[in-house]
């Protein structure tokens, strides 16, 4: 299967879909990040379900796009959406941050459809470089998808990696930056500013978008805008405003969620909010 | 040994077989961070500049974008200074290199004291500790600007990360066209009874000198070059542990975590009986300014040292009693 295009109703579920997974998969490792995984959800699902060239059953395939996750700690929501556009099993979801099961707590390329580990921040971008460059070696046409937080900018090596792609023209890459506004200790803008964001990306020469992060139909349009923004020479930055713990009142914004599970009276409070919202 | 031949740097080597790679194997890319003329990739560039580039003053970077054109199915080299390369770049090698296998050959020259006169900053001291300690990765250092050569080559042609020690000054040319190099296998250069000294790098030739002057004593020394640094030639420590019963390493290194701090736990705990050692690096201080050889004197890392320590370690090993001769 190459293009597995699903209507953004049937998208809304599966979207909330992915959250109980998030926190069923958290809450029974008794560890993990559910926060900026439930920022994630629309993104990856946009990604797989809408606008990747992939085949699940040949992960390695040539031809295909990659996907860099740079923000390493978002597995529980890459791995959950990666078993859904059927990498692997749904099962193997369980294993998640056990000992002996593939599923690492940071990505990890053990995992089908993961092509890079990271984990430690500010990796991501400049290994997608490097692959958009070997698409140009190659002569094959394939496009790079950089998956960036937004307390990962924060990272000087970013900025190495930025000036890179606009003076080498690199337009077969996007960076996608998600940006929900808390990092580990709070908020982003007031632990270290990472605004203003449009100056920032467009006076180091990219190719600037800026969204609504869990609005399935802006996605769509600022990927294609990607897309057709190749041969422009520009590379792409997408940032998608979103809600980190999105979906979950006590957890939205709440940066106690960045890097904890929660307990089993929040995971059963949270399910429940999931089962009733419309959460897009 | 061929004694006739000028002392080059192993630089030299490296960018001069970088360019015979670059027409064999269209595969191969060259990323520099602005010190390609002082690394000698610049070599390469001249011949392929559409697989080189320049990335900047911006050593991460350069290293993450290896890993990922790597990743690719491409060999990749990464040059600079072996400071700024293994230090500055630390956690891309472990993390975007190492971590993911990515098939990249790090490059760093102006190690040791011998940089000279750019003093401390340049001077590195500690990039075969930092970098022995990351899983998967590989380590060379050649002796002299033939096995460079041979070197490069090696390691281009061996799927996964290394890190190739490279030099400023120029190195006294000790080995020929004809000798086998191997990844993995020391070289004896001398061979001996009494003791034997390890060595990497410039110090391989004062070690020779050292030894030609302990014959003159009636001492024989066996004097090894360990070219490749991980994974070390086990058998050969073995051999020499067992037939000379005395083991003398000398690097242009921070001795903690160096070769010797790794020859002796390894004949600690893989070796049942005792072997005296003694070990002449740098001390856990930086360098300074100074003229390459008499920098290598001022840390004792020359012949005369060398032959000094030798003769100290011996008298060591006689009053223990060599227990199996």
């Amino acid at each position: 299967m190459i293009e597995q295009k699903l209507s953004v109703k049937e998208l809304k579920r599966l979207a909330t879909e992915i959250r109980k997974k998030i926190l069923l998969m958290t809450h029974k490792a008794n560890s993990g990040h559910p926060g900026g995984s439930m920022s994630l959800v629309e993104i990856l699902l946009a990604l797989y379900f809408y606008k990747l060239r992939y085949d699940p059953k040949n992960p390695k395939w040539e031809l295909r796009d990659r996907v860099v996750i740079s923000k390493g700690h978002a597995t529980p929501a890459v791995y959950a959406v990666l078993a859904k556009a059927g990498f692997f099993s749904e099962e193997e979801l369980e294993g998640f941050r056990q000992f002996g099961s593939k599923l690492q707590g940071h990505v990890y390329f053990g995992v089908p459809g993961v092509e890079f580990n990271t984990g430690s921040l500010g990796h991501g971008l400049s290994a997608g470089i490097g692959m958009a460059l070997a698409s140009r070696y190659k002569g094959i046409d394939f496009n790079v998808y950089v998956i960036l937080g937004d307390g990962e900018i924060q990272e000087g090596s970013i900025w190495e990696s930025v000036m890179f792609a606009s003076h080498h023209r690199i337009d077969n890459l996007c960076a996608i930056l998600d940006y929900n506004k808390v990092q580990e200790n709070g908020f982003v803008n007031e632990i270290l500013k990472i605004e203003p964001l449009k100056d920032r990306w467009e006076s180091f020469g990219w190719n600037y978008i800026e969204i609504d992060g869990h609005n399935f139909d802006q996605l769509f349009e600022a990927l294609d805008a990607f897309t057709s923004n190749k041969g422009s020479g520009k590379p792409t930055i997408i940032v998608v405003n979103t809600v980190k713990g999105k979906g979950v009142s006590f957890m939205e914004y709440n940066h106690a969620f960045h890097g904890r599970a929660p307990n089993k009276e929040e995971l059963e409070k949270a399910l429940k909010e999931l089962d009733g919202g419309d959460n897009v | 040994m061929s004694s006739e031949l000028k002392p080059r740097p192993t630089r030299d080597g490296f960018g001069e077989e970088l360019v015979q790679l670059g027409y064999e194997n269209p595969k191969i890319i060259v990323l520099s961070a602005d010190l390609e003329d002082s690394t000698r990739a610049e070599y390469f560039k001249h011949k392929f500049p559409e697989r080189f580039f320049n990335v900047g003053i911006a050593e991460q970077n350069m290293v993450g974008i290896a890993a990922g054109i790597a990743r690719e199915g491409f060999t990749v080299f990464a040059a600079s200074f072996a400071v700024f390369l293994t230090n500055r770049a630390y956690d891309f090698i472990r993390i975007s290199v190492c971590y993911n296998d990515a098939n990249v050959k790090l490059c760093g020259s102006h190690v040791g004291v011998t940089v000279g006169e750019d003093g401390a900053t340049a001077q590195c001291l500690e990039d075969f500790s930092i970098m022995a300690v990351l899983p998967n990765m590989r380590i060379v250092c050649p002796v002299d600007y033939i096995e460079a050569r041979k070197a490069t080559r090696a390691i281009a042609q061996e799927y996964g990360p290394f890190y190739m020690r490279l030099s400023r000054a120029p190195y006294p040319i000790i080995t020929s066209p004809d000798d086998e190099f191997k990844i993995g296998k020391a070289s004896v250069l001398e061979n001996g009874e009494d003791l034997t000294i390890i060595s990497y790098g410039i110090t391989v030739s004062e070690s020779l000198k050292a030894a030609e002057e302990l014959r003159k004593e009636g001492i024989s020394a066996r004097v090894i070059n360990m070219s490749t640094l991980k994974p070390f030639d086990r058998e050969a420590v073995i051999k020499a542990a067992e037939e000379t019963g005395a083991i003398l390493v000398v690097e242009e290194h921070q001795k903690i975590n160096g070769l010797g701090s790794m020859i002796a736990m390894f004949l600690a705990t893989s070796y049942n009986r005792f072997v005296p050692m003694e070990v002449i690096g740098i001390n856990d201080e930086f360098g300074q300014t100074g003229k390459p050889y008499e920098l290598l004197e001022f840390y004792g890392l020359d012949y005369k040292n060398i032959f000094r320590v030798a003769k100290e370690l011996l008298k060591r090993k006689n009053e223990n009693g060599f227990p199996h001769r």
